[in-house]
């Protein structure tokens, strides 16, 4: 029973990050009719943002509340900035175009981001050309080289993973007779329930999600009714890239690692959340992603670990043949 | 008599590639062959892939996995025949039944497990479909890492260098031919209508999930092919060789050359390879140039350089091209 209930804890706290992710690919889905391939990357940028931002304001040496606050605040921005400079750049001049071509532009994004961030800093760069150069005979006049080694010696991160500084003291509580809670699940719980909450009030009690489901409804008539269909689809992407990125610094709390490919397989499984919820809805993006984390825990906790990362790819096999549509999505006809 | 013909007829291209691949083979120096075996295995990649992305329309970003397949089966028969001779036969041609027949092998498995991929996830489309083929792909690579019989993390080493330039070139030739044929069979025509419009083809009375299947099935097995040759050059076959990365460079082959261009995804393959020979100290860039080419392409040329027309058709009429009206560009 105590097992039972540690998994249930394990499950649902990697559950809620599932759905944070998800949401994103749900949203986006729901307004473009686009499954952003690079959404998992996005995550990845969160919690290098929050990383530099941590390194930046000394977490490591003096944690504290608001320097938290500020990791958090830098991180959302700097998704959100990316989610719409995405969107921007790359989806919408494709908006018109066959979706087969929206596909390819956004696994090229996502490719982008995790082999760019593998790269050795701007400055090692630099200074790698700068010895090609002297090797064919190339003089660098001193003024460039100068300016050259002001450029970022820790961006990119490169390969080699990263660790995310401790954001407050981690303690750890047994309750119900053997069950670990840490003070980290805890938090991460409530952040993550409280933005999904924040989430549902804004689909559906704001004019902006108003919108926003009238653009994932039918996107013609909406514009038609003067809705701004393009700054809509824009706030979806930078609101669903914020929830990536909180989703990655709660995740960074407890499992400090960080590299330029961690949102690969993070992001493929909260697609399967997503698809298994019901592509689109948002109510189906949470539910897919708690009944996904919990799968995960039961299955890895009660026979292999090494099946872990199988149970999604399993899942979705099964929800694509028995109900294509997800447990609470819209079932759709083809028109032709 | 008209038998006898046909035959012929079907095995010319073999027999005209025969005596060039083997010329070249003998003239090229050696450092060049592992160049010309891995621009040929990049081709065979590319065309085969291209009958399910350019042909079909279907987007399947995980053929590495069948590559794998086929790489691993050719080397566990090549493994356990090293030291076998035929009896009654030459060391060479006891060598060359032996690959050839590991290579069937790695083909036939590859194929199986096209179709046990294909049969579930050919049932959706698009976007569903890439992310599925990926998730089989990435499946495939962790069952072989964690299977101790083929090695494991570390593979399989110590392979018979059974691959050569003729080799190499004559599955590239069995695959352009496949591809040629498939295009201009009926079955390539159904593949064609299901590209341009499912819903049309299906109410035209196409049996679209059999044929993509089929389609798929097809691809998986020269995907097998590519893989076994390319290890028997390497004489090294570890999962490291077939992530992720190896499907997302034939897609970026398929993909620039045109989806539904046999010359394109040959040009594409042939132009890519050398590119990267040429590039070898920029290794880190590779991923980043690729999956730049590959939005930059899509923002501003998404049919790719030959879209779905052929080089012959950009051709002037008497060197022989042949604009053929009712192609789509």
């Amino acid at each position: 029973m105590t097992e039972f209930l540690q998994h249930l804890v394990n499950g649902i706290s990697l559950g809620t990050i599932y759905a944070l992710i998800a949401l994103g690919y749900t949203m986006v889905y729901g307004v473009l009719k686009l499954i952003n391939f690079a959404h998992g990357d996005v995550y990845m940028v969160g919690a290098f943002a929050g990383y530099y931002v941590a390194t930046a304001l000394g977490v490591q040496r003096e944690p504290t509340l608001g320097k938290a606050v500020l990791v958090f605040l830098g991180a959302m921005v700097a998704t959100g900035l990316l989610g719409f400079l995405i969107e921007r750049l790359a989806y919408r001049p494709l908006r018109a175009r066959p979706r087969l071509t929206a596909l390819i532009t956004a696994i090229g994004v996502s490719f982008l981001l995790e082999y760019g961030f593998q790269l050795p800093s701007f400055r090692a760069q630099a200074a790698n050309l700068e010895a090609a150069l002297r090797g064919w005979g190339v003089v660098v006049p001193a003024w460039l080289s100068a300016a050259l080694a002001h450029l970022p010696d820790t961006f990119p991160p490169g390969p080699t993973p990263r660790f995310f500084p401790e954001p407050f003291e981690r303690v750890d509580w047994t309750v119900l007779g053997g069950v670990h809670v840490s003070n980290y699940d805890v938090v991460s719980l409530l952040v993550a329930v409280a933005f999904m909450v924040g989430l549902q009030l804004v689909v559906y009690r704001t004019r902006f999600g108003t919108a926003m489901r009238a653009v994932s409804f039918d996107a013609r008539t909406a514009g038609l009714m003067g809705i701004p269909v393009n700054r809509i689809i824009s706030g979806t992407f930078v609101l669903g890239s914020v929830l990536a990125g909180v989703a990655a610094l709660l995740v960074a709390g407890s499992r400090p690692r960080i590299d330029p490919i961690m949102g690969l397989m993070p992001g493929l499984k909260a697609f399967v959340a997503a698809v298994f919820g019901g592509i689109g809805s948002v109510p189906g993006a949470m539910l897919g992603g708690l009944a996904l984390g919990l799968g995960e825990e039961m299955v890895a906790g009660y026979t292999s670990s090494s099946f872990r990362d199988g149970i999604a790819f399993a899942m979705l096999v099964v929800v694509l043949l028995v109900r294509p549509e997800g447990l609470l999505g819209r079932v759709t006809v083809e028109k032709v | 008599m008209i038998r006898a013909l046909l035959l012929l007829r079907s095995l010319a291209p073999f027999l005209i590639a025969l005596p060039v691949l083997w010329a070249v083979q003998r003239v090229a120096p050696a450092d060049w062959t592992i160049v010309l075996v891995t621009m040929g295995v990049n081709v065979i990649l590319a065309v085969s892939l291209n009958v399910v992305n350019g042909f079909a329309g279907q987007f399947s970003i995980g053929h590495a996995a069948f590559m794998a397949v086929g790489a691993y089966t050719a080397a566990e028969i090549t493994l356990a025949f090293r030291d076998v001779q035929v009896a009654g036969l030459p060391l060479a041609a006891s060598d060359a039944i032996v690959f050839a027949a590991a290579l069937v092998a790695g083909m036939l498995l590859a194929a199986v497990a096209g179709l046990l991929v294909g049969v579930p996830s050919l049932r959706l489309r698009g976007d569903y479909l890439a992310i599925v083929t990926l998730g089989f792909g990435e499946i495939i690579r962790v069952l072989i890492e964690n299977t101790r019989a083929l090695g494991g993390a570390t593979g399989l080493s110590g392979l018979p260098p059974y691959s050569t330039v003729v080799w190499t070139g004559l599955g590239v030739v069995a695959t352009v031919v496949m591809a040629r044929r498939l295009e201009a069979s009926t079955q390539g025509r159904a593949l064609l209508a299901i590209r341009e419009d499912e819903v049309a083809a299906e109410a035209m009375g196409v049996d679209t999930v059999g044929w993509k299947v089929r389609a798929f099935v097809i691809s998986a097995a020269f995907a097998g092919l590519a893989g076994g040759l390319l290890v028997h050059k390497i004489l090294l076959c570890t999962p490291r060789m077939f992530t992720f990365v190896r499907s997302m460079e034939v897609v970026v082959m398929v993909v620039l050359g045109g989806m539904g261009s046999i010359t394109g995804s040959i040009v594409a393959a042939a132009v890519l390879t050398f590119a990267l020979e040429w590039l070898r100290g920029l290794d880190q860039y590779r991923m980043v140039i690729y999956s730049l080419l590959l939005v930059v392409l899509m923002l501003t040329r998404p049919t790719g350089i030959f879209g779905t027309r052929e080089l012959w058709d950009y051709l002037p009429r008497w060197m022989g091209g042949r604009r053929v009206a009712g192609r789509t560009p």
